[in-house]
C-alpha cells in the first residue's frame, strides 16, 4: 500500500499564488511525528503471523501491510506501544529510543 | 409556466421562492422565522408538488441551516437559504465561514428588528450589523426586484472572479408580505441565463482536496486580501450580469444604485429598500413646487457604490441618509459609509442622518417632507443624527 510522502510546505511568495478560498490539494504531510517518541516498536518479523491485529489497533496508521506480514512506518509512530500490547505472538517489543 | 414573461400576483416572499425555483439549486436548507416563513413554505410546497427538484434539508436552527449549505457548497452544489433577524444573528459565525471559504451561497434575509425589546417587524439593524461579514448585500425595493435579485444572485456569487456569498434583503412585512404583479421568467430563459455552477473549490474524489483549513499569521492576510479583491471585482460582474439579464428578460433596472431625479438635485435623500417608493412620491411633489429634490436608492451596500454616490452628490446643497439602523452612540452605518465616500472624493457638504422605521414604525410621506425641510433649512452645525418621529413633549 502506498505510504504518504512528506512534503515541505512551500511558502507562497506572492498573494496571487494563493487559492480562492481555503482549498488545497489533499494528502500533504508537512512533517513527521517521530520526534514525539521515547520508545519505539521493534518488530521480530519471524514471530509475525500476519494477523494484522496491530494494523487495526494502531491509532496513527503507522503499521502497513508488507506482503503477508506487517511493517512499521516509524515516521508517524509516536511510540504509544498499543501494537506491542495487542500482539498475541510477542512479535513487537518496545525498546528505548536513543536520544 | 408558459410564455416568456408570465405575470403573477404574488408577495415579495413568493417572488423570492419563484426565483429560487427557477435557479434550480441542488440543496436548500432553512429554518422558518417570521417574516421569512412563507419563503420556506412555498419552497416546501414546490418540492412536495414536484415542481422543484432539490435536496430540501429541514434543520434544527439557522446555525445548522448555513453550516449544512457550507458543506453542500463544498461538494460543488448550488445552495440557498433564507432567514431573518435573530436567525441571521444566530448564523453570524457561519456567515464568516461561508465568505472566508469562498462558498457562493445565496440567502434571502427578511429585514427585521433585533431584540430587545422583542419585535417581529421590519428594520435593517439585522443585516447592517453584519456588513463586515464578507457577504454581498443587496436591498430590494419591490417584489419584482426581489425576484430578479434572487436569480442574478446565483450568477454573481458563483462567478469565478467573485466566489462570494450573496444576501438578498427584503424589508420585513412591507415587502415580504405585500402582493404585487410580478413578471415571472420562463424556466427555459433562466436556464439560458444562469450558467452551471463550476468551482475548483470543492471536494472531489478524482482530485482530493483539503478544504476549510487553518491559515496562521504567515498566510492569513493574503486570504483576507483576496476576499477584499473579490468583493471589489463584484461591481464589474454585477454590471455584465445585469446587462445580460436585462436583455433576456426585458428589464431596465441596473447599477449599484438607482438615481431618481438626483443628478441635478439640490437636496438628496440617500436610502435603501422599500421606503424609496415613498420618497419618490415626495420628490415628485416637491419638484412640482419647484424644489429640486432627489433620491438615491442604494441597491447594493456591499460592494459599496462610493464613486457613484460622490458623482451624484457633487452639486447637491445638502445630503440626507435615511436608514432603519443606528450604531448606538454614533450614527447609522449607511450614513458612515456615505460620508466616507464623499470624504474620499473631497466633497464636504451639509449632511444629516435620519434614523427611521425602527421596529417597524411606519415612515409616512409627512416624515419625508420634514426630512427634506431639514435638509433645505438647517446647516451642518446642529444635531446631525435625527430619530424621525421621536415622541417629544
Amino acid at each position: 500500500m502506498p505510504r504518504p510522502e512528506i512534503q515541505k510546505y512551500k511558502q507562497h511568495a506572492d498573494v496571487s499564488d494563493y487559492p480562492k478560498g481555503t482549498v488545497a490539494p489533499a494528502g500533504y504531510l508537512v512533517t513527521d511525528s517521530s520526534g514525539w517518541r521515547s520508545e519505539r516498536p521493534a518488530l521480530d518479523i519471524n514471530l509475525c503471523k500476519g494477523c494484522f491485529r496491530c494494523y487495526l489497533f494502531c491509532p496513527d496508521a503507522s503499521i502497513e501491510k508488507l506482503g503477508k506480514k506487517v511493517g512499521i512506518d516509524l515516521r508517524f509512530c509516536k511510540g504509544c506501544g498499543i501494537c506491542s500490547v495487542e500482539c498475541k505472538f510477542g512479535a513487537i517489543k518496545m525498546v528505548k529510543e536513543n536520544i | 409556466m408558459s410564455g416568456a414573461n408570465n405575470k403573477r400576483f404574488i408577495s415579495g416572499n413568493e417572488a423570492v421562492a419563484e426565483g429560487v425555483r427557477l435557479a434550480r439549486p441542488h440543496v436548500i436548507s432553512a429554518y422558518p422565522i417570521t417574516p421569512q416563513t412563507t419563503v420556506v413554505e412555498r419552497l416546501a410546497d414546490m418540492v412536495a408538488d414536484g415542481s422543484l427538484k432539490t435536496e430540501f434539508m429541514y434543520v434544527e436552527s439557522e446555525h445548522s441551516a448555513l453550516s449544512a449549505l457550507i458543506g453542500a457548497s463544498a461538494m460543488g452544489a448550488r445552495t440557498f437559504t433564507a432567514t431573518s433577524s435573530q436567525g441571521l444573528l444566530y448564523m453570524a459565525e457561519c456567515l464568516h465561514y461561508a465568505s472566508g471559504g469562498r462558498f457562493p451561497i445565496v440567502m434571502m434575509n427578511a429585514n427585521r428588528s433585533v431584540a430587545l425589546p422583542w419585535n417581529i417587524l421590519g428594520d435593517q439593524r439585522d443585516s447592517l450589523s453584519l456588513l463586515d461579514s464578507g457577504w454581498i448585500q443587496a436591498y430590494a425595493a419591490d417584489a419584482q426586484e426581489a425576484l430578479d435579485f434572487t436569480i442574478q444572485a446565483f450568477a454573481i456569487a458563483e462567478h469565478s472572479d467573485v466566489l462570494t456569498p450573496f444576501m438578498v434583503n427584503l424589508d420585513g412585512f412591507v415587502l415580504t408580505h405585500t402582493y404585487e404583479a410580478v413578471s415571472l421568467p420562463s424556466q427555459e430563459d433562466v436556464d439560458k441565463f444562469l450558467p452551471k455552477f463550476v468551482t475548483a473549490n470543492k471536494l472531489d474524489l478524482d482530485s482530493p482536496k483539503s478544504l476549510g483549513f487553518t491559515a496562521g499569521a504567515g498566510d492569513n492576510t493574503e486570504f483576507k486580501y483576496l476576499q477584499h479583491k473579490a468583493m471589489q471585482s463584484a461591481p464589474g460582474v454585477i454590471n455584465e450580469t445585469e446587462l445580460r439579464f436585462n436583455s433576456i428578460f426585458k428589464r431596465e433596472r441596473r447599477g449599484l444604485l438607482e438615481s431618481y431625479l438626483a443628478d441635478d438635485a439640490e437636496y438628496i435623500i440617500i436610502t435603501l429598500g422599500s421606503v424609496a417608493g415613498t420618497v419618490k412620491t415626495v420628490v415628485d411633489a416637491l419638484r412640482a413646487q419647484g424644489i429640486k429634490a432627489g433620491l438615491v436608492r442604494l441597491r447594493y451596500i456591499r460592494p459599496f457604490p462610493a464613486k457613484e454616490i460622490a458623482q451624484i452628490c457633487e452639486n447637491a446643497k445638502a445630503i440626507g441618509v435615511l436608514e432603519k439602523d443606528i450604531s448606538f452612540g454614533y450614527e447609522g452605518t449607511v450614513y458612515t459609509n456615505v460620508k466616507s465616500a464623499l470624504f474620499d472624493a473631497g466633497i464636504i457638504k451639509p449632511s444629516h442622518n435620519f434614523v427611521a422605521g425602527l421596529g417597524g414604525r411606519d415612515i409616512p410621506r409627512e416624515d419625508i417632507f420634514k426630512i427634506f425641510n431639514i435638509l433645505s433649512t438647517r446647516g451642518d452645525r446642529e444635531e446631525k443624527v435625527h430619530f424621525v418621529g421621536l415622541k417629544q413633549k
